[in-house]
């Protein structure tokens, strides 16, 4: 077996693993990309529905439950009526909202940044929603916030790429999420967004008005990433929902 | 099993008992307790596990002879993360609630120290038959266990198996909740797991004494 031992068939081995294994992976992830794609887009569809309150939760259960995958394209095209971008200022009809990556969106300077915006109705009444990206403790944390006319949030979903398990981990846990339905993103006649709040007086967030949720203990930075998020996002979108309902 | 000779029927049941890797050779804990919440991710992370064990003994045990043994265990590491890699994105193509439930811990069957104890003591110096049979037997033993904690944890923590309700509706108080049972919250903590699996060492070793080590 010596002649496994010499440098030149050691290189000439990893080289050749090298390009086999390199082979094989791009295959795979070739074939199996639409698939693939396809999840993701029922995720992000099932996502919005979660925000807009048209989900699978059982009341007194404290679980999250999405619409199921074999029926969530149907229940879009049935709840999101349009879609919208906006632009420098511009909103305008567009299907390319739903693709638009907010990963990079948020990396653009201010006036080239494309901002989508679903507008759904349920039960007669208008829901506006918001996606979002931003910053947690250890990675991007993301979301979709959905108002009605009056700039009230009717539901959010919350999500994260890394953040600590039980603590920061817990935004995307329901009794979290529960907490924003109601809460305004408006203070009187100004824009003051969401505040995750630490030592808030109102456990049970009682106080719809106050602006302010409840912290997660333990998730400090993780809360104000949501805060700092939610503010950074949604003021931006708030002529054009006026507009919207100054127009209906 | 009698198509099986005896030394290889050994290869399958021994992981399986009296030389479990989990239980006997303490080896892929963190997985076992992490991802044994839920009884379906259990079982998922099993067949993962089958998967990568036994198509990566073959492997190796084929490459056995030309694997240049300086960069030994860097070959296996690329066997086992292809082959990782592969189950990672079949899960996302095929499963994908549940490969977001299991996210990084798929990735981690990489660092699964059963899989490269095995490549190293077994499928380097075996012919690829019987290595695949002992990749089998070290993921069947591994699996057993990681299935009875799901299966412990999830019927008492959440009451449910793989999402029915078994023992009534705690809302609606029927089935056992109707005698004042509930569910214990506890069992869901990552801690009760290592309860769980040390409690299926001590009976395995009450059970059979020359398991137990002497200081």
């Amino acid at each position: 077996m010596a002649k496994t031992d010499g440098n030149g068939y050691t290189i000439l081995f990893a080289t050749i693993m090298v390009i086999v294994v390199g082979g094989v992976l791009a295959g795979l992830a070739t074939g199996l990309k639409p698939a693939i794609k396809e999840n993701e887009r029922f995720e992000k569809q099932q996502n919005i529905l979660y925000a807009m309150g048209v989900n699978e939760n059982v009341e007194g259960e404290g679980s999250v439950n999405f619409i199921p995958t074999d029926r969530v394209e149907a229940e879009y095209d049935k709840y999101i009526k349009e879609a919208y971008i906006i632009q420098n200022g511009n909103i305008t009809q567009s299907d390319e909202a739903f693709t638009v990556d907010m990963k990079k969106q948020s990396k653009l300077p201010k006036n080239e940044r494309k901002m989508p915006l679903f507008v759904g109705e349920k039960d007669g009444q208008k829901y506006y929603v918001v996606p979002m990206y931003g910053k947690g403790l250890w990675d991007a944390i993301w979301g979709y916030v959905a108002l009605n006319d009056e700039l009230i949030v009717q539901g959010v979903y919350f999500d994260h790429k890394g953040e600590t398990p039980g603590l920061g981990a817990n935004i995307k846990e329901r009794y979290f999420m529960d907490d924003f339905t109601g809460e305004r993103i408006m203070q009187k006649t100004q824009y003051s967004g969401i505040t995750v709040a630490k030592g808030n007086n109102d456990p049970k967030n009682e106080r719809k008005d106050d602006n302010k949720v409840d912290a997660l203990a333990g998730a400090t930075i993780t809360g104000d990433g949501v805060s700092a998020m939610i503010k950074t996002t949604l003021g931006n979108y708030v002529p054009f929902i006026k507009d919207f309902k100054t127009k209906a | 099993m009698a198509i099986l000779s005896k030394k290889d029927q050994r290869l399958i049941l021994d992981p399986l008992a009296d030389d479990n890797p989990i239980t006997i050779q303490v080896l892929g804990i963190c997985s076992a307790l992490a991802i044994t919440a839920q009884l379906k991710a259990s079982i998922v992370m099993a067949v993962s596990v089958l998967f990568v064990l036994g198509v990566g003994n073959v492997v190796i045990s084929l490459m056995r002879n030309i694997i240049p043994s300086k960069i030994r265990i860097i070959v296996q590491l690329i066997v086992v993360a292809t082959l990782v890699i592969v189950v990672d994105q079949t899960l996302k193509a095929f499963a994908y609630e549940l490969s977001k439930e299991l996210s990084v811990f798929v990735g981690l069957i990489i660092t699964n120290c059963i899989i490269m104890g095995r490549f190293e003591a077994f499928a380097l110096g075996n012919g690829p038959y019987r290595s695949f049979l002992d990749g089998i037997g070290n993921a069947l033993g591994y699996g057993v266990i990681l299935i009875a904690v799901g299966f412990f944890r999830e019927l008492l923590g959440s009451g449910t198996l793989l999402g029915f309700k078994v023992l009534g509706d705690p809302i609606e108080k029927t089935g056992l909740y109707a005698f004042g049972y509930e569910n214990n919250g506890f069992m869901l903590l990552s801690p009760m797991a290592l309860i769980v699996v040390g409690l299926i060492i001590w009976v395995q070793r009450s059970k059979n004494p020359a398991l137990v080590e002497e200081n």
